[in-house]
């Protein structure tokens, strides 16, 4: 196959750019363990009310870090306002009680989708002390636009308490 | 030209026409919601059941039978014989609109408010699945009339290879059927037999791998035939010449080859799949950027062929040169403009861990606007220009609306496009009647930017409104003439007629179902293993 030299020139620096591309990608998920949220875990959706564990939506301030557990239902989370402590890591454990939705905490990398039968699992830092809105951000229903939250991220010394 | 496969051509064009201009007076209505406009029929209802239409009829409907139109116009234009089995292929388009018809009644009747990605335990009414089955159904008839006028004429060629047309044309056909099976899969084992409560529950995990291992491809199935466009008649309306041949043929082979083993990239939010494989699709995803940049230079290159050629003799003026008033030119131009921002931004979607900042919000309505609705849309409203006068001997009437039309697209399009690429980095999500959420400092933020995103909207409606018009007033009252013939750009070197190693359409195929296998048998095997407990179906709408 004949190719132009120019085109040749432009396909090795497409290659170039491609490989760069994936491995920063690669570096990022196996050096520095980026990764986004692949928790593999499954709950009978119908019963998450009843569930041991998130039948109590709760958040849970331990030696190793923070644990939430929360819910997502038509058109609310559960719990409504979730407060944590900056600057320590923080587990998500969530789920969904009928349809699937979305877990977004807007300003922040915080995504995970929540869909039934199966439990959501992240762990992340908040740096900056703050109220932030958590959002649906997967179409649920006539209520989507409504299914909101609110995180409170509290100062260390005051973030404390359980 | 036998006028038997252009009536043919011609059916499936008008239903891609309509389809087109009831989806684009839907995304008004979308656009203006988002600016919190107070309209008197503005209901969460409206809104909602207006997203599911407007999805449906653009990314299912539009474009699938404007393929279908296309296809068997290169099928019978590039090989120069009437498409055999016609009764099939009408066979095909009755399905299809009959399917169609149904779905967009389970729609417009409020009972199937699930958008177009349609994700259980949000359940439909059974007319929706089974009428979007029946879409497919009608394209696979499409296919294998496709497939049998190449090898028909490949009984007369041996050891040829078809026309670059044809040669895209196959690799979309290809593309689709490996797609299908995933879409069909989801249907007949999953939602049809659940929306018909012979199931009680459902996977919806299951459902949505089974959805993206098409959903990806099908985005390649919309791309690869504006690529014919591009590559073998946008040189050839500019006045100039293919700049490569072979590597045309090289840039859809990988298409086939890649299009599949990928879809986990739509999914590196959701739970029950090991980042494993996530990261695995996601390296199989940057590959296929390769076929792109080989095609923003081969396409660019023949610009430059076709400038000189009209008598550009400096470094760039030859762009000045280019035919700006023509409407598929200027179409295909600034859809492959967008195309170039929309594909890197694809980039930034693919990148692993940084979906995390995108995924779901606003960012990834104005990332496919650039690339399925300009790259693909634009380039098909361009072709429709080019088309119709020579399907119908009639010529193009309100040129002047034409001409404009593109250039109205591309402005609306940025507008609309930057707008949203900015609301979504700043966490706005996708999909929303309502940008309020209770007056919330963070969702004030967004407000100006929905603003000039309606705005883009308003100029985007009226762009397709324009190419409605030119549609009706030439399919309706156009002047008759002869019809120009339909030509293909000619490449730069002349190329040997004999077929390569692209042109090994069984060969590829192998080596994709290979990769498809690999990608996704593991994963969805050892999905089944798991302990799984079903949903049953809501209807919150």
């Amino acid at each position: 196959m004949n190719v132009a030299l120019y085109e040749k020139i432009w396909m090795w620096a497409a290659g170039g750019l491609i490989v760069a591309f994936v491995a920063t990608v690669l570096g990022a998920a196996v050096g520095s363990g980026l990764q986004p949220p692949s928790h593999v875990e499954t709950i009978d959706p119908t019963k998450v009310f009843t569930d041991p564990q998130f039948g109590h939506p709760s958040v849970t301030v331990g030696p190793n870090g923070t644990t939430v557990v929360s819910f997502g239902m038509m058109f609310a989370f559960n719990p409504a306002v979730i407060r944590v402590p900056a600057g320590k890591p923080v587990t998500f454990r969530m789920t969904s009680a009928d349809v699937t939705h979305g877990f977004l905490i807007v300003g922040t990398n915080a995504n995970t989708m929540l869909v039934p039968g199966y439990v959501s699992q992240f762990t992340t830092t908040f740096r900056r002390p703050g109220e932030y809105l958590i959002v649906c951000n997967e179409y649920c229903g006539l209520g989507h636009h409504v299914m909101s939250a609110k995180l409170i991220v509290e100062e260390e010394e005051k973030g404390a308490t359980p | 030209m036998s006028t038997r496969t252009s009536r043919l051509a011609l059916a499936n064009l008008w239903v891609a026409i309509v389809a087109f201009g009831v989806a684009s007076a839907m995304a008004l209505m979308q656009a203006l919601s988002r600016a919190a406009l107070e309209l008197p029929w503005r209901t969460a209802k409206m809104y909602y059941l207006s997203v599911t239409a407007h999805g449906t009829l653009m990314a299912l409907v539009f474009t699938t039978f404007f393929i279908m139109a296309f296809g068997y116009v290169v099928a019978e234009r590039s090989l120069g014989r009437s498409v055999p089995h016609e009764g099939l292929a009408w066979t095909g388009y009755w399905v299809a609109l009959v399917g169609t018809l149904a779905t967009v009644a389970a729609i417009l009747s409020g009972k199937a408010t699930v958008l177009y990605t349609f994700y259980p335990p949000l359940k439909a009414h059974p007319a929706f699945y089974i009428g979007a089955t029946l879409l497919v159904v009608g394209s696979w008839l499409w296919s294998f009339v496709v497939i049998r006028s190449y090898l028909a004429w490949k009984r007369e060629h041996p050891g040829e290879g078809a026309p670059l047309a044809l040669h895209g044309m196959l690799a979309t056909v290809i593309v689709w059927l490996i797609a299908t099976v995933g879409v069909a899969a989801e249907m007949l084992f999953l939602l049809i037999p659940w929306s018909l409560g012979l199931t009680k529950t459902i996977d919806p995990e299951l459902a949505r791998m089974l959805f993206w291992y098409f959903g990806h491809p099908l985005v390649y199935f919309w791309l690869l035939p504006a690529y014919v466009v591009w590559y073998t008649i946008l040189p050839k309306v500019a006045g100039g010449k293919l700049f490569s041949d072979p590597l045309a043929r090289l840039v859809f082979v990988w298409f086939v080859v890649l299009s599949t083993p990928v879809g986990f990239h739509h999914q590196f939010m959701d739970p029950g799949i090991p980042a494993s494989w996530k990261l695995f699709h996601t390296v199989l995803t940057f590959g296929i950027l390769f076929a792109s940049f080989v095609t923003a230079f081969t396409v660019t290159a023949s610009l430059e062929v076709a400038g000189r050629a009209r008598g550009a003799t400096g470094l760039l003026d030859w762009l000045p040169h280019l035919p700006w008033k023509d409407p598929l030119f200027s179409s295909v131009a600034l859809s492959m403009l967008l195309f170039g921002v929309g594909g890197i931004g694809g980039a930034i979607n693919a990148a692993y861990g940084m979906n995390a900042v995108v995924h779901n919000t606003a960012w990834i309505q104005g990332h496919f606007h650039l690339t399925v609705g300009s790259a693909v849309a634009l380039t098909f409203m361009g072709t429709a220009y080019w088309l119709l006068p020579r399907l119908t001997g009639r010529e193009l009437e309100l040129g002047l609306l034409a001409r404009v039309q593109p250039y109205l697209w591309f402005l609306g399009m940025l507008l609309f496009a930057i707008s949203n690429h900015i609301t979504g980095l700043m966490g706005m999500p996708r999909r929303i009647y309502d940008a309020s959420y209770g007056g919330s400092v963070a969702a004030q933020a967004w407000s100006g930017w929905t603003d000039l995103s309606a705005l883009g909207g308003v100029f985007l409606f009226t762009s397709a409104g324009f190419f409605i018009l030119v549609m009706l007033g030439t399919g309706l009252a156009g002047k008759r003439r002869d019809a120009e013939p339909i030509e293909w750009a000619e490449p730069l070197e002349p190329t040997s007629p004999k077929a390569t190693l692209f042109d090994r359409y069984g060969l590829w195929t192998a080596v994709a179902v290979v990769l498809v296998l690999i990608a996704y048998a593991y994963p969805l095997w050892s999905h089944l293993q798991m302990q799984r407990y079903g949903s049953p179906g809501f209807t919150p709408f």
